[in-house]
């Protein structure tokens, strides 16, 4: 069908681009919250996701028992992040602890000092952000949906900017949509919803949106069947990725109007 | 304003009686909150509760499945003294009881710590009685210093110290302090503490905050279940970690619930607390603190340790010994107290997978500087 390929042929060369490194999959996966790391490569192969995020403070290379790095294939581009920083120093700290133990110079940075909501702090971000980016580093803040926040992270070095849709492992889906619009309008990175995406269909409609990729764990790990949810997952961001390159049709206001009762006027004989 | 001030506006007298007043109205209401508040906390801790507990307890893993995912984080303790001035009347470790007294060289310490980081656990919790002229703070710094050679995570069960003290220890590379009230009725408290620096009921209660001023990455409290009415204390604990999270939200805050157990010593728990009473306050704690930690102890038995693994528990204990010297090969003194489940860390990570859930060795590594 000339169609579908013609489509399949755009979404293909349609690829992401982050820190020089162009990506298929626009769906990127996390480690954390499974009942057995065993369902990683799993989640993998069927979701299709190119890039993980592995908070370092589990990483144990030394250890005889079973530890996550050795459930990750080789092929994936590794996400250390900076899960358990509670300021920008810390956060650095662990950013180049993970380097130096080998996991690749991308960082997720995660600065978190509210352990009730597990919200971001936004201003030690952009500094960790700052030095990050000048040493070298991939920097993908994870932050609040805010425009000056994320003006801020532009300026100093960014990769991408990961705004949360809804607290972390609150399923709660794209409460911060409006705000998520805005830094898609505005902000000139790739735009990578993270947090709070539960159900595969609004992983979609961020992609619909123009959001460059989701970020997506505890709804794969604590799925049921994590395997075929990962699964789903896929099909969703590829849906909403293709359905934004479509170009949406225009939404109709919800009434059709026979006469035009403020412009008709200038039409009367 | 510390939590002394939040515990004088609650009543001990007639709170027994109170608790049978909720209705299952309330504990239905409490079940439909986002988050639940103090009225229901106490109802989902009420009498009225009890026809409830299942819907509670799917709630609950609900709850603690989307915050901490299906995951279990294993410590251990290492007991390195047992010397102690106190004489709480309920404790193996008192000084009136004729126990064999020891505190670990330093020698032993690294052969203690040796055999137990060949299991594989990475977090360690590291226990004394209160002697600080044995235990002192020299001699912790000097053993911190051996085990971070062989542990990501130190924590410490000691008696507690001024900030200060915590602060030294925080540069020594302690990150987690564990300290219990034991009880909450300051009555009470009173007389199971007869003499010794533990009967001071205040110095003991801002514990947790000291440790949270100092640097404390991780705070664990809780109450000895059996002392006291355990619905009032469940009360304070929760309440208590509820108020050092809202004032310290950089700091991981978590709760124990130790059960009464047999040991060296004639006191015999006042108050009963059954299996389903224990499983109500693990409930009810998960509910109105939904992001909180919650540690449950050899103390408890194998079976009933593994039943509660998928109803909100975040943090297990594994190859536990109470005695002094008990994980090497050195002649180990007399435990604290009996424990109830002795499965080694292989057999305790083999259970939690059975359970459908992944042991978790490591989950934080010193990044000092």
């Amino acid at each position: 069908m000339h169609i579908s390929s013609h489509s399949d042929s755009r979404t293909n060369s349609d690829a992401l681009v982050i820190g020089g490194v162009s990506l298929t999959s626009r769906l990127f996966t996390g480690t954390g919250k499974y009942a057995s790391d065993a369902f990683i490569p799993r989640v993998l192969e069927a979701s299709g996701s190119e890039v993980i995020t592995v908070a370092l403070r589990r990483v144990d290379l030394t250890t005889q028992t079973d530890t996550v790095t050795r459930h990750i294939p080789e092929h994936m581009r590794l996400l250390p992040n900076t899960s358990g920083a509670r300021t920008a120093e810390e956060a650095v700290r662990i950013a180049r602890l993970a380097k130096a133990m080998g996991c690749g110079n991308w960082v997720k940075i995660e600065v978190i000092a509210d352990n009730t909501y597990l919200l971001p702090d936004g201003y030690e971000t952009i500094k960790a952000t700052e030095i990050l980016a000048a040493d070298g580093f991939v920097v993908l803040p994870y932050v609040n949906a805010d425009l000056m926040i994320a003006r801020s992270l532009v300026k100093a070095g960014a990769a991408a900017v990961m705004p949360l849709g809804a607290p972390i492992g609150s399923n709660r889906g794209l409460q911060t949509k409006e705000m998520i619009r805005i830094l898609i309008e505005e902000i000139p990175l790739p735009i990578i919803v993270d947090a709070g995406i539960g159900k595969p269909s609004q992983a979609c409609e961020a992609m619909e949106m123009g959001a460059a990729a989701c970020l997506v764990n505890t709804a794969i790990a604590t799925a049921t069947d994590p395997v075929a949810m990962a699964h789903a997952f896929g099909e969703a961001v590829r849906a909403g990725r293709r359905a934004f390159l479509a170009g949406q049709a225009p939404v109709s206001a919800g009434r059709a109007s026979a006469s035009s009762p403020l412009t008709g006027f200038l039409f009367d004989s | 304003m510390g939590f002394a001030d939040v515990l004088d506006r609650i009543e001990r007298r007639n709170f027994s009686e109170k608790m049978e007043n909720y209705t299952e109205d309330q504990v239905r209401r409490a079940l439909g909150r986002e988050r639940c508040d103090q009225e229901d906390f106490l109802a989902l801790l009420s009498p009225a509760a009890r026809p409830w507990l299942e819907e509670i307890a799917v709630r609950a893993q609900d709850i603690s499945v989307r915050n901490f995912g299906r995951t279990m984080h294993l410590f251990t303790p290492m007991y390195l003294s047992n010397y102690c001035s106190n004489g709480c009347v309920y404790c193996g470790f008192a000084c009136s009881n004729q126990i064999v007294r020891k505190q670990l060289s330093l020698e032993e310490v690294a052969q203690e710590a040796g055999c137990i980081a060949a299991t594989g656990l990475r977090h360690i919790l590291i226990l004394t009685g209160e002697a600080p002229r044995m235990a002192s703070l020299n001699y912790l710094e000097s053993c911190c210093r051996i085990l971070q050679q062989h542990f990501s995570s130190i924590a410490i069960e000691i008696y507690a110290l001024d900030t200060p003290g915590y602060q030294r220890l925080v540069a020594a590379g302690v990150d987690g302090l564990t300290i219990y009230q034991e009880t909450y009725n300051q009555d009470l408290y009173a007389t199971l503490h007869p003499f010794g620096p533990k009967r001071d009921f205040h110095f003991r209660l801002d514990a947790p905050e000291r440790g949270c001023r100092a640097g404390m990455r991780m705070v664990s409290l809780g109450a000895l279940f059996g002392l006291d009415d355990w619905r009032w204390d469940s009360l304070c604990t929760g309440l208590h970690a509820a108020w050092l999270q809202e004032q310290y939200p950089e700091v991981e805050v978590s709760v124990a619930l130790p059960r009464m157990r047999p040991h060296a010593g004639s006191y015999s728990p006042a108050w009963d607390v059954s299996d389903v009473d224990f499983v109500q306050i693990l409930l009810a704690l998960r509910l109105f603190l939904p992001r909180c930690g919650i540690s449950i102890s050899t103390r408890e038995r194998a079976w009933f340790r593994d039943k509660l693994i998928s109803l909100g528990v975040t943090r297990m204990s594994a190859g536990v010994s109470t005695a002094v010297g008990g994980h090497g090969d050195t002649d180990a003194g007399t435990g604290q107290f009996a424990i109830s489940d002795e499965r080694s860390v292989a057999e305790m990570a083999a259970a939690i997978m059975g359970q459908g859930y992944q042991p978790v060795y490591q989950d934080w590594r010193d990044i000092r500087p």
